[in-house]
């Protein structure tokens, strides 16, 4: 597929990456929000490439990264109540909770699946032997995912299937953008908007980050040559003083986004009051919940007993708590990378996770470990 | 989390899914989060199990051409390459 392999071509990402180094007139700190992003900078060194010209800082834009302790506990005792079949995505699989994970509680037997789409929890109800189970799905992710768990509730209705149940754990990019920016004490010149957040959103939903922060903002996709590209007008933007929401992913993302996922996800979702993230803590108007009309559908409702008496227990700081040494609340905030973590390499690698930001491959430890150099 | 994989349509099913191609593997995919019907032929953006947007064939030439412009340009300007 040439229209793909064009925007890997090695030729043309180290003369991007010429023209970037000549225009940079000081250094620049540029935040890439998506963990998509980490990765392929990463992966094609482009962090090296541009040594001393641009900065990349880490977002907090990692799904699987940004779920707190807290969250991963709720799943797990989910998970662990009679009758229950819980869905989750690979990726949450080996995240630790406070005492455990997915996937030591799977091997204790507790029935856990490992889905690849929002299509499979409708296989799962669909399969006579799971009749009288419950089915919850553990939904996470940011704009890109949530409309697909929209879908998944669409046919689940339409279909009349009554044994699934969303645990949601869907969660806004603006929000924690704000907070890093709110806070103040960030060196953020720039950022490298997600590209498949945009495709859903369109791209007005980084109105702020110009206008109000005054900080530059381009949408750009995953390749190297986006990247590179994307960086470039970030560049002009900067050393223009004209920051402003640019597009550098049109083949993608369209102005408005996808307006049918959008509409899909307002029928079944409106905004919390608050949301934990990891790193931030409770960040106002930052997650989705289900709307009350489908209420019979929120394992949150269902599993409210339960979820009560872990959530005292999360306050009175019995659970829920991070690793104290690990760092990746402060990576998430642009404030830390991985090497800066002690544990990093050596007691935390993907084979043995210690915080979140080392299992999902677009964590940036993840990341950092796969690619770094000895 | 958030990848989404461009795959060819090689089949078009009558219930809102197609067949897609993924350099080299093929997969089913729901198409009822898109809002242009999808063709044989065209590349989607797929996202856990759907097609998530079509991509514009058009628009992706026209960014390589851009920045090609500005590379052959730089390289007239003499940025060292
Ligand atoms: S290396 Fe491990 S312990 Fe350190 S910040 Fe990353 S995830 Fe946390």
């Amino acid at each position: 597929m040439q229209l793909y392999s064009d925007f890997k071509m090695k030729d043309d990402i180290s003369r991007l990456a010429s023209i970037i180094s000549a225009e940079v007139e000081k250094p620049v700190n540029i935040m890439e929000i998506c963990g998509g992003h980490t990765y392929s900078i990463m992966k094609y060194g482009l962090n090296i490439l541009l040594k001393d010209k641009i900065n990349f800082l880490h977002g907090p834009g990692c799904p699987v990264c940004v779920m707190p302790v807290k969250r991963i506990d709720e799943a797990i005792a989910i998970a662990d109540s009679p009758g229950v079949i819980l869905a989750a995505y690979g990726d949450m699989m080996r995240v630790p909770g406070t005492d455990s994970s997915l996937i030591k509680e799977r091997a204790k037997g507790n029935d856990i699946r490992m889905i690849y789409s929002p299509l499979d929890v409708i296989k799962i109800a669909e399969d006579k032997n799971n009749k009288d189970k419950k089915i919850v799905f553990f939904a996470i992710g940011f704009e890109t995912t949530t409309p697909m768990t929209a879908a998944l509730l669409e046919e689940v209705i339409a279909k009349r299937i009554n044994n699934v149940f969303i645990y949601a754990n869907h969660v806004l990019v603006p929000p924690p953008v704000n907070a890093i920016l709110d806070s103040g004490d960030n060196l953020i010149d720039g950022f490298i908007c997600p590209g498949h957040v945009s495709v859903i959103t369109g791209s007005d939903i980084y109105f702020d980050i110009p206008h109000k922060y005054h900080k530059a903002a381009v949408i750009a996709g995953f390749e190297p040559y986006d990247i590179l590209s994307g960086t470039l007008l970030m560049v002009r933007q900067i050393n223009e003083g004209r920051p402003a929401v640019e597009i550098a992913y049109k083949r993608a993302v369209k102005e408005d986004g996808n307006k049918k996922a959008q509409d899909l996800v307002n029928k079944y979702f409106t905004v919390r009051d608050e949301f934990e993230w990891r790193g931030f803590g409770n960040i106002p108007k930052s997650g989705l919940r289900l709307r009350d009309e489908f209420k019979s559908f929120d394992a949150e409702i269902l599993f409210k007993d339960k979820l009560k008496e872990l959530r005292l227990k999360s306050g009175a700081g019995q659970t829920g708590k991070e690793n104290a040494l690990c760092k990746c609340g402060e990576i998430l905030k642009g404030k830390s990378k991985p090497d800066g973590c002690p544990l990093f390499g050596k007691v935390c690698n993907p084979e043995n996770p210690v915080g979140a930001c080392m299992v999902s491959f677009e964590g940036a430890c993840a990341a950092y470990y796969k690619y770094r150099d000895f | 989390m958030c990848l989404a994989i461009p795959s060819k349509v090689i089949k078009i099913n009558d219930d809102n899914t197609v067949i897609v191609d993924t350099m080299g593997s093929k997969r089913l995919v729901s198409t009822m989060l898109l809002e242009e019907s999808a063709r044989i032929g065209d590349y989607l953006l797929i996202h856990v199990g759907y097609a998530m947007q079509k991509i514009d064939e058009k628009e992706a030439m026209e960014s390589l051409n851009l920045f090609r412009e500005i590379e052959s340009k730089a390289a007239g300007d003499g940025v060292e390459q």
